[in-house]
This record gives C-alpha cells, sequence and structure tokens, in this order.
C-alpha cells in the first residue's frame, strides 16, 4: 500500500458560498471561496462544522466533487438524509453568502492523480460518485489521456448526479467510457444495465486484470462489499482495489 | 478559528446530558454499524489462519485458531468511536485479551515500546505497547454473540477502545513489537499518530 505524508496541520477555515446547485431532488451542490485553501488532490474529502447560537457544535465529512484546478474554489457535493443532523441544513437551509466553516483535505489514499496513469476504472453507487467525480474532472481539467472507464449505479434516471456533465464528458472524450445501471427504474428505451452491480456486469465492463488497471470503488458497504469481491474474483490485485464507504448504516 | 462564529439558521439536535456526556468531542451517536476500509475484504480461511507476535521478543510466537480460541476469553462492552464522526456505545464483544498473549512471550518493556499491528490486506496501525497492556485491548472475535463479519474484522480484529478506531486493525494477524515508534497505514496519511478521541486527536497536529 502506498504511503504519503500531508505534513502541517489541519485547521479551521471559514469559507463563503458562492454558488449552490440542486444536482437530483436528495443531492446539492456546494461552492465554496476558500482564500486559505492549500490544495487537494481528486477523491478526498473536508470535515465541515456547524455551530449554532449556544455554541452547539456538530461535524461531519464530506467528499470534495471539484478538481484541484478550481481552487480557491471547492466544491462539495452534499446528498440529505432524512434522518440526518447536518446534510439537510447543507441541502435545505445553507444559501449563497453564507459562510461554512471546515478543514481539510483529508485522507491520502483515495486518491487519482493524472500523473498516476491507469487504465482507470470508477466504480460509484448512489452518491458515491462524488470523489469520483473530482477525478474525471482533474482528468479533463489537465486534458488528461489515461484510458478511464465509469460503471456508476444509480437507482433511477433521476436519481443520477451530474447526469448531464457525465454524458458531456462522455462524448467529448473517446478514452472516456461512461456505464450506468439503473437498479429500480429505467426509462422507455433504456440499454445500459438494469439490475445491481454483479461480477458479469463488471466482468464486461472493467479492464482484464492483465491491464492492471487502476480501480477505485465508492458507494454504500453492502454496493462496495460487492464490487470489490466481485473484481478480486475476476483476478484483479486486491492492493489495486482503493475503496470508501458510506452510510445507510443500518447493518450491525 | 470558530470564536464568535454561528452557522446561520443551524439549531441541531443535542443529546440530553448522560448522552452527551459519554459522547467524545466532535462525535455523534450512531445505531448502526458503519464499515470504512481502505480496499477489499479479505478472506482468509480460518484453517490458514495464525496469530503471531514477533519482532523485540526473545522468541517469536504463533498461535493457530484454535489455539487462540483455547486462551480464557474475556467479554469487554465498551463504546467505540471512529475518526469519521459516529460513536456506538455499549459494544459486547468476545476475544482474548492482548496481554494474556504478551504473557506468553519474554520481552524488555523498556526496549520493546511500541506496538505495530499487521493484518492481512497490509494494513498497519502503531501503538505504544502500555496502551494494549492492562485490560485496555484485546484480539476479538466475536459481536455482539455472533462471529464477527468479515467487512468489520473477521474472523479477528484488534479492539482498542479507548482509541479511535482505525487503530483496532480489522483482520489482523499479529503485533511486532519495536523499540522505536513507527508510522501505521493511516498514521503515514495525515492522520493523528495516537487518536484519542477525548482530546480529538484526528489528524496530524490536532
Amino acid at each position: 500500500m502506498e504511503r504519503r505524508t500531508l505534513p502541517g496541520r489541519l485547521t479551521w477555515q471559514r469559507g463563503e458560498v458562492v454558488a449552490t446547485e440542486q444536482e437530483t431532488a436528495r443531492a446539492q451542490s456546494i461552492t465554496l471561496a476558500l482564500p486559505t485553501w492549500m490544495g487537494h488532490r481528486a477523491g478526498q474529502h473536508v470535515d465541515v462544522r456547524l455551530t449554532a447560537e449556544d455554541g452547539y457544535q456538530a461535524e461531519r465529512s464530506y467528499s470534495i466533487a471539484s478538481p484541484p484546478e478550481e481552487q480557491p474554489r471547492v466544491t462539495l457535493t452534499v446528498e440529505r438524509l432524512d434522518d440526518g443532523e447536518v446534510s439537510p441544513y447543507l441541502t435545505e437551509e445553507l444559501r449563497v453568502g453564507d459562510k461554512l466553516e471546515l478543514r481539510g483535505p483529508i485522507g491520502g489514499y483515495f486518491v487519482w492523480e493524472a500523473s498516476m496513469g491507469g487504465p482507470l476504472l470508477l466504480v460509484a453507487g448512489g452518491s458515491g460518485i462524488v470523489p469520483l467525480m473530482a477525478m474525471l474532472r482533474h482528468r479533463a481539467a489537465v486534458g488528461s489521456t489515461v484510458a478511464t472507464r465509469l460503471l456508476y449505479s444509480s437507482r433511477s434516471y433521476a436519481d443520477i448526479i451530474y447526469r448531464d456533465e457525465l454524458e458531456r464528458l462522455d462524448e467529448a472524450d473517446q478514452m472516456l467510457e461512461v456505464v450506468h445501471t439503473l437498479t429500480r427504474v429505467q426509462p422507455p428505451g433504456w440499454t445500459d444495465y438494469h439490475r445491481r452491480i454483479d461480477t458479469d456486469m463488471l466482468r464486461e465492463v472493467a479492464w482484464p486484470s492483465d491491464q492492471h488497471p487502476l480501480m477505485y470503488i465508492c458507494g454504500p458497504t453492502p454496493f462496495v462489499e460487492t464490487a470489490a469481491a466481485s473484481l478480486v474474483t475476476l483476478g484483479h490485485e486486491p492492493a489495486r482495489i482503493k475503496t470508501e464507504r458510506f452510510g445507510p448504516t443500518g447493518e450491525a | 478559528m470558530s470564536e464568535g462564529f454561528i452557522s446561520r439558521a443551524f439549531r441541531g439536535r443535542r443529546q440530553q446530558g448522560d448522552v452527551a456526556g459519554r459522547l467524545p468531542p466532535g462525535q455523534y451517536l450512531e445505531r448502526g454499524f458503519p464499515v470504512l476500509s481502505a480496499g477489499p475484504t479479505p478472506h482468509t480461511p480460518l484453517e490458514r489462519w495464525d496469530f503471531s507476535i514477533v519482532g523485540n521478543v526473545k522468541e517469536p510466537k504463533r498461535w493457530t485458531w484454535q489455539e487462540l480460541l483455547a486462551f480464557p476469553h474475556e467479554t469487554p462492552t465498551v463504546d467505540i468511536s471512529c475518526v469519521t464522526k459516529w460513536t456506538k456505545f455499549d459494544n459486547h464483544w468476545e476475544g482474548v485479551s492482548v496481554e494474556t498473549l504478551l504473557q506468553q512471550v519474554e520481552y524488555d518493556p523498556n526496549v520493546a515500546r511500541y506496538v505495530i499491528a499487521f493484518s492481512d490486506g497490509g494494513y498497519t496501525t502503531n501503538l505504544p505497547l502500555a496502551d494494549v497492556l492492562g485490560g485496555k485491548a484485546w484480539v476479538a472475535f466475536s459481536y455482539e454473540g455472533q462471529p464477527l463479519a468479515p467487512e468489520h474484522g473477521g474472523p479477528a480484529r484488534l479492539l482498542v477502545p479507548h482509541l479511535y478506531f482505525w487503530k483496532s486493525a480489522k483482520w489482523v494477524r499479529g503485533l511486532r513489537l519495536v523499540d522505536h515508534d513507527e508510522p501505521g497505514f493511516w498514521e503515514s496519511l495525515g492522520y493523528h499518530n495516537y487518536g484519542d478521541p477525548w482530546k480529538e486527536e484526528r489528524y496530524q497536529g490536532d
């Protein structure tokens, strides 16, 4: 497993919300101007801290969706969890002109930079697309021609985060292939996959193991477990498979 | 720099006093059991599984799965806190205390002052020796009365509940006693070297 030391101390900094964008019914992108941002690498996340009038604070982690090339602007995409404490505030209350406290970047393992090469396989489940989108945007921003495939599982067409941008990136770049699977509802005429991710799907979409792709999987735990185990079954080296998982957290 | 800073219109969900007092700073109460791992879940068959103590010891030791289970079991009930902000109360584990295992090897505690836990898949984490002695650490193989699930570190994980949970190495296969501290996997990637949740030691420099 590779190493990279991040020196220094992560201090809290304050950013101003300069744009918000509704991505889907539940996902919202928030763009912050961060004058003291020290830069990040695609795939990293931040800690966000909210403070109430009486001093009560709540902290959560969110993935960065924007590429390093856009700093000092940093975009987070947040999925609203109905019983959440922080995500409803970020997706429904926060607006342009508000200030937000955060610190980061955090996490030095689940990162991809164009210099790392490929081929690159990205596997996303739901809002697990967010750190992978930072990688795709970074790849586009630096004009990388690393052969890349994204397999993205969503519940329905309307639940696909960054749908239009992914389509544009896919059409504009012969070295990028975007494949969707819709697990619950498919629009008429849908020609991509329409089932949960499985070994057969990954056999068809992933690079053969003898091409030694770099693999990044992000999504809910059962999704990541299935995708990672399938890739190992298909002969990929476990050490080249990087995973990031998030709730829902019901299972014990 | 939070002095005077207020998140406009944020009210938050305060916990009752008894819960709040049990939550380390910056943590929230979680009722599920989230999974966080950097790579695929390893699946080492029990017949090939063993647990070793190596490094600065007079003679390294190695136990098979059955030999490990033959040591006296303990059943700690503990709260666990993950650096990603969740804390889960009253987790019931079963395992063998690390102290019991260390009693089986000869070492000089003035030399072997640190331990590196190592796992299937290449994960490592470093701890001061003192933090795995005195009934503060276990090799745990059962959770809530069931064999520990692979995604939670089964067949066995280190359990060091007084530190952030990345120190409780999943899929643990042994301990290496060393005379100098040596950052492990997350400790080399910007996370705190010690990781005390009550001091909110999440990242380097905290």
